[in-house]
Order: structure tokens, then C-alpha cells, then sequence
């Protein structure tokens, strides 16, 4: 049974892991979140060690089919927008290798003809010389689509469900193919079918209440643990940040409350891997370090060339599937326009000697190419 | 306390290290120092292969191999085929063909896969590695690894990480009574009285990690590790006595018919 079917009967989501879930995620005193921390702590030094692993975001296009509310790639944002030549992705990897990173995660908007499945083949067997691990975080595919990118180099899938409140989603999605929770929902499982070894899910938190979104998201898991077993899963709680078409947040979602939901994640699922970007303030990522966080990026940029400026010279607004040409004034450097504004400015270098000062070893290496050869 | 020989080379000390979840690669090479272990098992995908010494993944650098033998292993192969290639590519790079194998589909339990183990051990020990083998503690399947050639076998204590101790005690007896190999308990040992145990109960070796690496202090840890692993072999050497379910007087009472 999918995870899409299993979801809408709510008696297949009363496992004895996910009750405990929902007692942690209930109000907490001082004293009792703190014991929290202490066993989250524990629990993630015992399965992780001392150790925080690092990767980078690498944006290849912008373009996008779909209209989500929230969402700074939206078609209908008058942004400008850029696909990456194959040439200057590795521009922008061989950046990012120089800085150390050797785990690059390519990301895409939904566009069907600007960034085929093809084209993410021929990115991943370009990086794949010289990037031990890289990852994708794209439009859903069919299995069968997945394939080729897997052939070609790719072990790990990343795919939020953003909301897995079935009524705020369809109205927040109001056109393209992302429109189809369901089909959105059950991407991890057929990305695992492909041979994906590394899932990554996610919600967006500030769309719908926080409470709810977690217990979905621990539901989500517990599913991937028991049906794509040769997996290891990842988690994000990424926050809305200020992007183009200037969306608010609906819910609240405190410092305090995504503290308890790592805590909570970490006390259900000790060998799951949580994943922590740099739309959050240098402030509370060194915080966060300590209480089950295990993978983290840094230094990011979240435009297609915004490392090295690559494609700026074919930057254009998108209508209607074509390119409309903008005319960049005299001396004027135009750049993609990014999905959205992060927080952490620190540098992967600064970053890195950050966390050996808070006792962890940055890894910046944690897979060879030569394990998923194919 | 007596050598430890594998594949015909003898080590002065019976604990083998791992090298993951440290803080530092520092911290990682004063805890090697202080555990007094000669086999440092490093997981090739932290390493680099390239042959480039790349400054981002350069575990090995921190790893004397004048001290050390460098035991690669094959973390995070799903199957044979992987862990063939990886140790294949590791021999190539220059690292000693010796290899660790490990072959755990699963990452949340990281339970080693019996087929895929000796399907690859098979092919390993024909190309010529000594092939120590992580597995579970199975004592059919130790005698099938050992008939196709490895030089070990590695049975878990329990699961990798877990600090829970020698769960699988029974099966690890039968394993070191029928072995033709030296027996070396790979995981799951969370203390040094795990440890002497182990050897108490005539292991011929233990590896540890997590509770080096995750304790305050890895380099004193190590201290107390090894001398557990001394004590528990040295009580073996000498042979405990066998429990009985009464007291047994120090001065028997019918001591003075004989």
C-alpha cells in the first residue's frame, strides 16, 4: 500500500512510535524539554558521532510550470529566470568542490522542457568525475524516469510535500502538475523503486498548523522505514523566508516549537539523519548543532549561477513556456533572481571552523562514487 | 598476555579500532595512541581514492601505517558487487590489500546481509585479500566464510553503535568453539566490561568505535578499554573457574582426610 493511501486512514497511523510522537510534541515544560535535549543529544552523538555533515546547494534552473503561493519560482513572478548550460553547472560545482564540498545537492524548478531528464543525466555524469555524492531535488518523476539519473550517478532524492494538509495544499497549488498531492506524496517511494539509496522529505512549516505537519511528517517516515528498508531518510523543517510574490506565514512555528519537533524526531528516530539549511540565523544553526541536526549546508546560494554568475549573459523572463529577452542596461550585471533570501551568510570555511570549535569534526566526505557505479 | 595472528602476522595487542564519529581527526589519532591497538580500520568512503590527497577527506593522513596495519572496509556497500569494487579500488590506491568486510543494507540497523557477505568474500579471498568479515553472529555461516578462506571472522555483539553488550552470547560460543580463525566481536560493545567478556569468553579480539568516539574523553576511554581486552584475554590464558549454583569453601571442610 502507498504512503498516499496509507495517509488517508487514520487508523494505519496509530504505531506505537508515532503515540510517542504525539506526547512529545504536546507542551513541554522547561525541565522536561530539557531533558529532551539531553536524550537528543546523546542519541545523536551515539548514531552520528561527533560529527556535522556538509553539502551545497546547487540551483540549476528556475524555470517553473507550477503556480504555488509561497513559492519565489512561481509562473506567475515576473522574475528573471535561467537554466544552466551543462558547462556552467561544472562551473558552478568546481566552486563548490573548491570550498570543500564534496556532496552537492542539484536543484531545479518543475519544467518539464528546460530541465528534462535528460539534462539531469548529462549534469550528474559531468559532476560525477569529481563529486563523490550527488543528490537531486527536482519536479517528480515516474520510476522509470528516475532511472537514467540513477544510472548516471545520482544517490539521493530530495522532495518536500511542503504542506500534508490535503485542503491548504490544493490551495496553495493552484496550477501545473504539482497540483496532485498524491502523486507529490508517494515521489519518495518511487525514487527508492528507481534505486535512490538517500531520501529526503520535508514540510514547509508556516503554511498550516506546526503540530499537525509534524505528526505528518513522522508518519511519512515511519512509512519510508518500514517500506523502503535499504534507505537511509533525511528530514528538513524548513521555515517560509522572504521570497518574490511576498507571501506570509499562516502559522506560527517558534524557535521553541521546531526545537521540539527535532527533539521529538531524534527521541522517535534515533538513526534518522535531520537535515538544517541556511535559511536560519547563524544564531540558532549554532544552537541547533547540539540537539540532533546532523547534516548541514553552508555558504548557499539559491539562484542557477549564483556562486560564479554563470548564465547571467541568458538571463530572460519565461511567458507562457517562452523566453522573453530583458535588456540589461549599460554596466549592468544581471543575475537569476533566487527562490528565496537566506539567513546564515557564514562561508563553508567559516562555517566549518565554527563547528570544530563546538566540537564537531565537519565531514565533508561521506560516500565514493565508486559504491553506486554502475 | 599472547599475540594475535591474522594471515600470519602477529599483533601485540587484541583491540582493533575504528575510526568514525570522532571530533577530530586529533582527537581520533591520540585515542589510536592510547588504546595501544596495531589494526585501524578506516570506512573507504570517508577516504580519498583518488590518489589526489584531497584536504577534505584526508582521514588517512592522521593513521601512521609504520604503526598501524590500515584495515579498509567497505561501509555502505549494499551488496557483493560494491564491496568487490570498493576493495578492489582501495588495493589500487596503494592501501593494504587487507579489507574489512561489511556489506549492511540496512542503514538503520546496519545488520551485515549473510548472501551478499559470502558471495563477496568468495571472490576476495580468490583475488588474494585477507578478508575479515563483519557478520552476524551465525555460527553456520562463520563456518561457511571460513571454508571459502577468510582470514576472521567478525561476529556483532550487538548492533553497531548500540553499547547493548555481548546480546548474542550463546551463538558467539558455538562460533568460537567450532573456529578455525580467530574470532574478533565486531560491534555493539559499549563498555570495558563488555570487552573482558568477550575475551573471558576466548574471543581473540575485539574492535570498538562508538564508545570511543562518542565518549568525553576518547584517549582515556581507550586506556580503559585496553586494559580490559588485557585482563579478559590474560583470565582466558589462565582459565576461569566453572560457576556452580553452591559455595565452594576456600577451606573445605574435609580437607584434612587427604
Amino acid at each position: 500500500m502507498s504512503f498516499s493511501e496509507t495517509f488517508r486512514d487514520s487508523a494505519l497511523r496509530s504505531s506505537r512510535v508515532l503515540q510517542r510522537f504525539a506526547s512529545l510534541l504536546r507542551p513541554q515544560s522547561g525541565p522536561a524539554l530539557e531533558m529532551m535535549a539531553a536524550e537528543a543529544e546523546q542519541l545523536t552523538r551515539q548514531n552520528f558521532g561527533r560529527t556535522m555533515r556538509l553539502f551545497a546547494p546547487l540551483y540549476l534552473s528556475n524555470e517553473c510550470v507550477n503556480i504555488c503561493k509561497y513559492c519565489g519560482f512561481s509562473r506567475d513572478n515576473p522574475i528573471l529566470r535561467v537554466t544552466l548550460a551543462v558547462d556552467q553547472v561544472e562551473a558552478e560545482a568546481r566552486h563548490l568542490h573548491a570550498q570543500g564540498f564534496r556532496n552537492i545537492l542539484l536543484v531545479a524548478g518543475e519544467h518539464p522542457k528546460f530541465v528534462s531528464g535528460d539534462y539531469l543525466a548529462r549534469c550528474i555524469e559531468r559532476l560525477r568525475t569529481f563529486v563523490p555524492a550527488i543528490s537531486l531535488e527536482v519536479g517528480p518523476m515516474e520510476t522509470a524516469e528516475y532511472e537514467p539519473t540513477v544510472r548516471a550517478g545520482a544517490e539521493g532524492l530530495v522532495v518536500y510535500q511542503e504542506t500534508y494538509d490535503r485542503a491548504v495544499y490544493a490551495e496553495l497549488h493552484t496550477a501545473g502538475p504539482k497540483k496532485d498531492f498524491d502523486w507529490r506524496l508517494d515521489c519518495p517511494e518511487r525514487a527508492y523503486a528507481a534505486g535512490f539509496r538517500r531520501l529526503g522529505i520535508g514540510a514547509l512549516f508556516g503554511l498550516a498548523p506546526w503540530e499537525e505537519e509534524a505528526m505528518s511528517l513522522a508518519a511519512h517516515v515511519d512509512y519510508l522505514l518500514r517500506h523502503c528498508w535499504k534507505a537511509s531518510v533525511t528530514v528538513s523543517l524548513p521555515r517560509l523566508r522572504p521570497a518574490a510574490g511576498q507571501f506570509q506565514p499562516r502559522h506560527d512555528f517558534s524557535d521553541r516549537a521546531l526545537v521540539q519537533v527535532i527533539l521529538a524526531l531524534r527521541l522517535c528516530f534515533p538513526q534518522v539523519g535531520i537535515v538544517l539549511s541556511t535559511r536560519e540565523t547563524a544564531e540558532l544553526r549554532d544552537r541547533l548543532v547540539r540537539l540532533g541536526v546532523t547534516m548541514m549546508s553552508a555558504g548557499s546560494h539559491t539562484e542557477p549561477g549564483g556562486y560564479t554568475g554563470a548564465g547571467s549573459e541568458s538571463v530572460h523572463q519565461t511567458q507562457k513556456g517562452k523566453a522573453i529577452p530583458v535588456i540589461a542596461s549599460e554596466g549592468e550585471h544581471l543575475l537569476a533572481t533566487e527562490q528565496f533570501s537566506i539567513a546564515d551568510e557564514r562561508s563553508p570555511s567559516v562555517m566549518a571552523a565554527r563547528l570544530r570549535e563546538l566540537g564537531l569534526e565537519p565531514v565533508w566526505k561521506d560516500w565514493d562514487a565508486a559504491l553506486a557505479a554502475h | 598476555m599472547t599475540g594475535l595472528t591474522i594471515a600470519g602476522r602477529t599483533f601485540g595487542s587484541r583491540l582493533l579500532v575504528g575510526t568514525g564519529k570522532f571530533a577530530s581527526n586529533q582527537a581520533m589519532a591520540e585515542c589510536l595512541e592510547a588504546s595501544g591497538t596495531e589494526i585501524v580500520t578506516v570506512a573507504l568512503r570517508r577516504a580519498d581514492l583518488s590518489g589526489q590527497d584531497d584536504p577534505y577527506a584526508d582521514i588517512l593522513n592522521f593513521i601512521d601505517p609504520k604503526k598501524y596495519l590500515l584495515l579498509p572496509n567497505t561501509s555502505g556497500a549494499m551488496n557483493a558487487a560494491e564491496a568487490v569494487r570498493l576493495a578492489r579500488l582501495a588495493a589500487a590506491a596503494g592501501l593494504p590489500k587487507w579489507v574489512k568486510l561489511e556489506i549492511h543494507p540496512d542503514p538503520r540497523y546496519l545488520l551485515p546481509d549473510p548472501i551478499e557477505t559470502l558471495a563477496a568474500a568468495e571472490i576476495l579471498v580468490k583475488e588474494g585479500f585477507v578478508v575479515m568479515p563483519y557478520i552476524n553472529a551465525d555460527p553456520v555461516l562463520a563456518k561457511r566464510l571460513q571454508d571459502v578462506g577468510t582470514a576472521t571472522v567478525m561476529p556483532l555483539g550487538s548492533p553497531i553503535g548500540s553499547n547493548r553488550g555481548l546480546e548474542t552470547r550463546g551463538q558467539l560460543e558455538i562460533i568460537i568453539e567450532q573456529a578455525t580463525v580467530p574470532v574478533i566481536i565486531d560491534a555493539g560493545l559499549g563498555a570495558p566490561s563488555h570487552a573482558a567478556a568477550a575475551l573471558e569468553l576466548g574471543a581473540d579480539g575485539v574492535l570498538i568505535n562508538t564508545a570511543l568516539a562518542a565518549a568525553r574523553d576518547p584517549a582515556r576511554m581507550a586506556r580503559a578499554f585496553r586494559d580490559a581486552v588485557e585482563a579478559g584475554r590474560t583470565a582466558w590464558e589462565v582459565g576461569l573457574g566453572a560457576p556452580s549454583r553452591t559455595a565452594n569453601p576456600t577451606s573445605p571442610l574435609t580437607g584434612f582426610l587427604s
